[in-house]
């Protein structure tokens, strides 16, 4: 058995282990020792092929395609069992639908396509697999700390650890076949079994919440699976293919932006973007882990995945005009809306469906510079992004909230959270961390493509981000006393995944001109047939590093200097009212009362109940736009 | 190299604080008073270098300091004639930095300047990228370099840009209407803003980052006015100091606003001048 083929099967026999497994400890074990085990597989495989490719056939595809086709019918079965349950019925219709619809498609019309490769490893895909395989095994080394605790916080939830568990390397193994697949049908399945996945995480705790939040998800994803059926029974029927690197080579007519729009509207769905992206923000019931893994860091990265893909034959034509439209405006609209928000994951969920707006607008324009920004924003972003949803997650756990405006005391519980904490924010938005070289870049490339509105939009939405996140950060440096901390373990299990990512930033960061050179630039190089030219400058890059360090090594010259220091340390100034513990100060009654600071959210502008109502009326007007165009351009 | 970069970094504050102390003047007859001498913001520097520090805690110094690393290294990457956008994003990071100052004290009437602060600075952002994407418009490059030694200066091409960018002046130079966070008009400021916990040197060093910061705004200005001829920037130097007269006199002609419409009327003076004028330049391109 080849080795790509392992990587991909292995998460697969893990899930099972970890399912049979009840005894706890012992689950814990191979949970463990499987994720090493992907890691290194995914390193591996990564190491031996990174140079030179891979593309693999297989011998008896058509029994692979005969269970691929029987695990899909099981799975729109229990799809359509589960919307009549619930009385969701447009899940029940959709899964009705596209399922026989594909099952007709590869048993009568199949016969004279040949898929030549059925899997392609080229630079992209082994980002994505570095991305889903190294994060994803962090994550579930995570997982095993996070959900003993809880457990042991939420008693009412029944206990389904090994469920969840192995639904997450279920994911894993999707995951990487659906980055690894070159033949349509295979991308397919692995969307549905993410989606899936994603909606049986969401539902974990069975409150109602957590159901109605689950079926939202199916559904969007769902419908965008319904669209992918369409595209690919349009695509083979038409251009007797069924290999995403021949269609990417065809000329962009009418019949083939058709189902390009399709693709791109089930990509749109599984990255959140307006008006799909309810379902991601009610996705955040789920346990940290799963929303770590699958709503931030990989499972939404299909979406724009499948864009970057796509990105040849969206450029210039009207759909490739629509697409960047809706990435933007989710962009603005999600950056605003985030704003508004107290809940830190809700922040990360929003934090979320912004950047991959921004990576759709990057990859929809289809320059070489702006997918050289949209694959830098997609690997920077799935690393911070991760490692805040598990700090969040450790947060929750020492300080049983996770309101932004409760983390002012974090300094005094855990000072090392709170330094991931700040590494992970500024990954996120600041110089000379990597989401800006990015955005950098992709300003770069909007000027160039001449893209007027989407430099303003981007104009726009970094003010918003650059708000929201530093507001955030100021409640973690704030250093509030409180008297009454109680500190509770930060276990090994957590903070070694939030450790490892931490540095996971630091040397991206320190290495991004490597990875551009040995990863981007050859990719692009082979997609464009030209010499792809890196958008940042040398000269740039230099001051980028000299700012790194900076940043480095100012706190290290700091900490000697006020050991020694005989500054006076003095009360803060209430107005000479201070009582003198820094927390109180005497009212004009003469009582005492504590002294409460808030950060703004200025709910009256930008709160989410107010806005995403329009937002979402005119990202349909958008897409209809869209539709309108495509229907003019058949006639 | 070497050289430049070292007299970049000692003559800027000394220009800054020249500007400072001619703001002082100008405000002080416009005022009807005689105003104090030139140098005055020198010697009010370098009387809280030997005033006691005090502190609130350890940390907070510790920011402001670094907003000044950042700040320097802002004026070095534009005077050398580097990358306007990576300036733009290197003063991005000093002004939060300080913001983060702010928000460490945990003082209330601190915390309340680094809120307004921030809010400022969402305010002003926009514009500003939007002027850096306008000068590479104008001028096929972000580096400072080729940009002042074009052929035509680029207001004629940004009018609209620089009449935004002059907006947004007055909050990088802390000016009335738009000196929400920290302000040299007592009578309509909370306490001392920003600087409510700093003393002795930490705030002689926010005083200095200031001046840096005066030239690093007034800089911009010079970017529109700049060609490759000597006249044109002898001209321009003129639209700075012209630039900065007009900010004085808004300064002493106005209150403070409230910040709702220092935000809204920002963002709707860039989204028109600037955004208007952007997008008339990418149909002519």
């Amino acid at each position: 058995m080849n080795i790509i083929t392992l990587l991909i099967l292995f998460p697969l026999i893990a899930a099972i282990a970890v399912f049979l497994v009840r005894n706890d400890s012992m689950r814990n074990v191979i949970v463990k020792i499987s994720a090493l085990i992907t890691c290194i597989l995914t390193l591996y495989v990564v190491s031996t092929y990174f140079k030179t490719g891979a593309s693999l056939s297989f011998a008896n595809e058509h029994v692979i395609d005969l269970a691929i086709i029987s695990v899909e019918i099981l799975v729109a079965s229990y799809v359509i069992y589960t919307g009549i349950k619930s009385k969701c019925y447009l899940v029940s219709i959709f899964a009705a639908i596209q399922t026989p619809l594909i099952a007709w498609f590869e048993l009568t019309q199949k016969a004279g396509i040949e898929v030549k490769s059925a899997i392609i490893l080229d630079n992209l895909s082994a980002i994505m697999v570095l991305i889903v395989g190294v994060i994803g095994s962090l994550i579930c080394l995570y997982a095993v700390g996070y959900m003993k605790w809880y457990h042991e916080v939420h008693k009412d939830y029944k206990e389904r650890k090994s469920f969840f568990l192995s639904v997450v390397f279920v994911f894993l193994s999707a995951m990487l076949g659906l980055v690894l697949s070159n033949n349509l049908t295979w991308i397919y399945f692995c969307w549905e079994i993410t989606s899936l996945c994603s909606f049986l995480l969401i539902g974990y705790t069975r409150t109602k919440e957590a159901k109605k939040n689950s079926l939202l998800a199916l559904v969007i994803n769902v419908g965008g699976g319904l669209a992918f059926a369409i595209a690919i029974v349009m695509i083979g029927i038409n251009f007797k293919t069924l290999e995403l690197s021949v269609l990417i080579t065809l000329k962009p007519g009418i019949m083939v932006l058709i189902p390009v729009f399709l693709l791109s509207i089930a990509a749109l769905t599984k990255s959140a973007q307006l008006p799909f992206s309810g379902w991601l923000l009610g996705a955040m019931v789920a346990p940290t882990p799963s929303s770590a893994l699958l709503h931030s860091a990989t499972m939404v990265k299909a979406g724009v995945y499948l864009i970057i893909r796509l990105a040849p034959l969206l450029g210039q034509t009207s759909v490739g005009r629509i697409v960047t439209l809706v990435g933007g405006f989710t962009f603005l609209a999600a950056s605003l809306m985030a704003i508004a928000q107290r809940d830190g994951k809700k922040i990360l969920a929003y934090s979320t469906i912004a950047n991959l707006g921004l990576i759709v607008t990057c990859a929809s324009i289809g320059t070489q510079e702006s997918l050289w920004a949209a694959i830098l924003l997609v690997i920077f972003h799935a690393i911070s992004k991760s490692l805040l949803f598990l700090s969040v997650g450790a947060i929750e756990h020492q300080l049983g909230s996770r309101n932004v405006e409760d983390m002012n005391i974090l300094m005094h519980v855990s000072r090392k959270l709170a330094l991931y904490m700040l590494i992970g924010i500024s990954g996120m938005f600041l110089a000379p961390f990597g989401m800006l070289i990015s955005k950098w870049a992709a300003m770069k490339a909007f000027i160039d493509s001449n893209n007027i509105l989407i430099v303003i939009i981007l104009a726009y939405g970094s003010a918003a981000t650059l708000f929201y996140w530093t507001k955030w950060m100021g409640k973690l440096v704030s250093n509030a006393n409180n008297r009454n901390v109680t500190k509770k373990d930060f276990t090994l299990d957590e903070e070694l995944p939030i450790f490892i990512q931490a540095v996971l930033i630091v040397i991206a960061c320190v290495t991004f001109p490597l990875i551009s050179k040995y990863a981007l630039v050859p990719y692009l190089t082979a997609l464009f047939k030209g010499n792809a030219m890196v958008p940042i400058s040398a000269s740039d890059i230099n001051i980028m590093l000299i700012m790194l360090c900076m940043i480095l090594l100012l706190p290290i010259s700091f900490i000697p200097l006020h050991k020694k220091d005989k500054r006076r340390i003095v009360p803060i100034y209430m107005a000479g009212e201070n009582t003198g513990d820094n927390e109180t100060f005497y009212t004009a009654a003469g009582m005492t009362e504590k002294v409460e600071l808030k950060n703004w959210y200025m709910e009256g502008y930008f709160g989410s109940a107010k806005l995403t109502y329009w937002c979402n009326v005119i990202a349909i007007v958008i897409m209809c736009t869209g539709v309108i165009l495509l229907i003019r351009g058949l006639a | 190299m070497i050289l430049k970069i070292i007299l970049i970094i000692i003559i800027t504050p000394l220009v800054g604080g020249l500007l400072a102390g001619m703001d002082r003047v100008i405000s002080a007859r416009l005022q009807g008073r005689h105003g104090p001498s030139v140098f005055q913001p020198f010697y009010d520097v370098l009387k809280l270098t030997q005033k006691e520090s005090i502190q609130v805690n350890t940390m907070h110094r510790f920011y402001v300091y670094a907003s000044l690393a950042f700040i320097i290294l802002t004026v070095v990457v534009m005077l050398t004639g580097g990358d306007i956008l990576l300036a733009i994003f290197v003063l991005t990071l000093g002004s939060i930095l300080f913001v983060l100052g702010g928000y460490s004290s945990n003082s209330p009437y601190n915390t309340i300047g680094s809120e307004r602060e921030l809010l400022q600075m969402m305010a002003y952002e926009p514009m500003v990228l939007l002027t850096g994407a306008g000068l590479y418009y104008a001028d096929k490059s972000f580096f400072i370099k080729d940009i002042i030694s074009a052929k035509v200066p680029a207001i004629i091409y940004l009018p609209g840009v620089f009449l935004g960018l002059i907006y947004i002046l007055t909050f990088k130079l802390r000016k009335s209407p738009f000196d929400l966070s920290m302000s040299h008009h007592g009578h309509q400021e909370i306490v001392k803003g920003m600087t409510t916990e700093y003393s002795g040197k930490d705030l002689a060093i926010i005083e200095v980052t200031h001046w840096y910061e005066t030239v690093i705004a007034l800089t911009l200005v010079f970017l529109f006015f700049a060609t490759s001829s000597l006249e044109s920037r002898i001209f321009a130097v003129i639209a700075c100091l012209l630039a900065y007269l007009f900010e004085i006199i808004v300064d002493n002609g106005f209150a403070r606003v409230k910040w709702q419409l220092a935000l809204k009327s920002t963002w709707l003076v860039t989204g028109v001048l600037g955004s208007i004028n952007l997008i008339v330049l990418s149909f002519f391109r």
